[in-house]
């Protein structure tokens, strides 16, 4: 029986994380129905097939609403497990759902971000003002930015993420990957830019050429979303 | 010598309909053909070049720090045992020693199957499923992350199944389940598990 307590990720995500996830998990859907918690599968800012010809809408409805669907699905029942076990003090128990949480939590979390940090391709504009300068003076220029972080990403060996990321501690803008669904939070960074890199988020389009799926996807990023984040994490 | 890709142990149609032409082309001629590719071009003109390909694997592991070597040749390792452990209307049950030593270690084949499935889905990201058989005939299920083999740990795999989403996602797309099921009910071929059954324990 759910405690309908509010479990936040962040405590899974160790202590250097805490103040990078806690900001992270509090933008996430929430509702406890009849007592038991649960997190909720947000819905796309834009139709399925918004995001044509650059990731085709078989793409996105797989990817929201199969994949990400479970993430939540099957973090919700790892935390209800948990809970029961906290409750009955079985420690053995709540040790071996750990990586459940950590590893659907973190596939929560990066989707969360991810679906926002895409527009259709009309609505795409590339990043100016603080953000812009930023960029170019940590890369140059936008094109050795992206360029940069399409090479890092592509390098991902299996599954994982690329991240621009805000290094809290020196408000200094970073390019990290992550594998499998480890929260970048998790590497003292603030996510504002995520690319997945999951054979799952390109495999029907662009088959085995991770580095075209790379290439493509600038098109798609909603850098207003970016700059909001990047606004948000300096405050 | 740069090293070659065996071919395929049957036509890339002849998996139908459990796995497709499609994903084979792809697999074998895209994926596979890549980690050769690459592995090739990063040992050239190196010492690495005059080993057998376990050679290399083991070398470039490095004792748990793997170089950038090592993900492209375990893959190619790890795909030439995948393509050998299946065959055309495959499946059915093993028999002989090979039986004996799954119900001594697992209880039933049924649960072996169980605990061989459990080891694919619980592998989260990209990865393998492995059995794996000690000199004494004792079988365990074991799960690898990415390119990593049981190889590394100077254990015999007898058998194995690719969980890269790259594996079933043009078929069966984010239901792993589903292409794990058809693995071992539809593809293996238990003939070829046994014969390296038996190299191990002899």
């Amino acid at each position: 029986m759910a405690s309908g307590r509010v479990i936040n990720l962040a405590r899974f995500l160790g202590r250097a994380a805490e103040p990078a996830a806690a900001a992270q998990s509090s933008a996430l859907q929430y509702s406890t129905v009849g007592g038991v918690a649960a997190y909720k599968l947000p819905d796309l800012p834009y139709d399925h097939s918004a995001l044509e010809p650059v990731i085709s809408g078989e793409i996105m409805e797989l990817h929201h609403k199969k994949h990400h669907a479970a993430y939540v699905t099957n973090l919700n029942k790892a935390l209800e497990e948990y809970a029961d076990a906290e409750s009955n003090k079985d420690l053995q128990k709540m040790i071996s759902l750990q990586s459940a949480i950590n590893f659907n939590g973190g596939g929560h979390i990066n989707h969360d971000i991810f679906w926002t940090n895409l527009c259709p391709e009309k609505d795409a504009a590339p990043p100016s003002g603080e953000l812009l300068a930023a960029i170019e003076a940590k890369w140059g220029s936008l094109d050795k930015f992206t360029a940069t972080f399409s090479a890092k990403t592509a390098a991902v060996q299996g599954s994982g993420w690329g991240w621009l990321g805000l290094n809290k501690e020196t408000k200094a803008l970073e390019i990290a990957t992550c594998a499998n669904q480890d929260p970048l939070a998790a590497k003292g960074l603030v996510p504002l830019l995520g690319i997945d890199v999951w054979e799952h988020a390109y495999y029907l389009q662009y088959k085995n050429v991770r580095p075209d799926y790379l290439k493509a996807i600038w098109k798609v990023v909603n850098w207003e979303n970016v700059a909001q984040r990047y606004k948000a994490a300096k405050a | 010598m740069p090293f070659t890709l065996p071919p395929l142990p049957y036509a890339m149609d002849a998996l139908e309909p459990h796995m497709s032409k499609r994903t084979l082309e792809f697999h074998y001629g895209k994926h596979h053909q890549a980690y050769l590719d690459n592995m090739n071009k990063q040992i050239a003109g190196s010492e690495l070049e005059a080993k057998t390909l376990e050679g290399v694997v083991l070398s470039s592991w490095n004792n748990g720090s793997p170089t950038p070597v090592f993900n492209n040749a375990a893959q190619v390792w790890n795909h030439t045992f995948f393509w050998e452990n299946m065959k055309p209307n495959g499946g059915g049950a093993p028999s002989g020693k090979l039986a004996d030593a799954i119900n001594a270690s697992f209880g039933s084949l049924d649960e072996f199957k169980a605990q061989f499935k459990n080891a694919g889905a619980t592998q989260f990201g990209s990865g393998w499923a492995w059995l794996v058989a000690d000199k004494a005939g004792k079988l365990t299920v074991e799960k690898t992350p990415n390119a990593v083999t049981p190889l590394v740990e100077g254990k015999t795999p007898i058998l194995t199944m690719d969980v890269w989403e790259h594996a079933y996602y043009l078929d069966v797309q984010n239901r792993r389940p589903d292409y794990m099921n058809t693995f071992v009910e539809k593809l293996i071929d238990w003939e070829a598990v046994a014969k390296r059954f038996e190299v191990a324990t002899a």
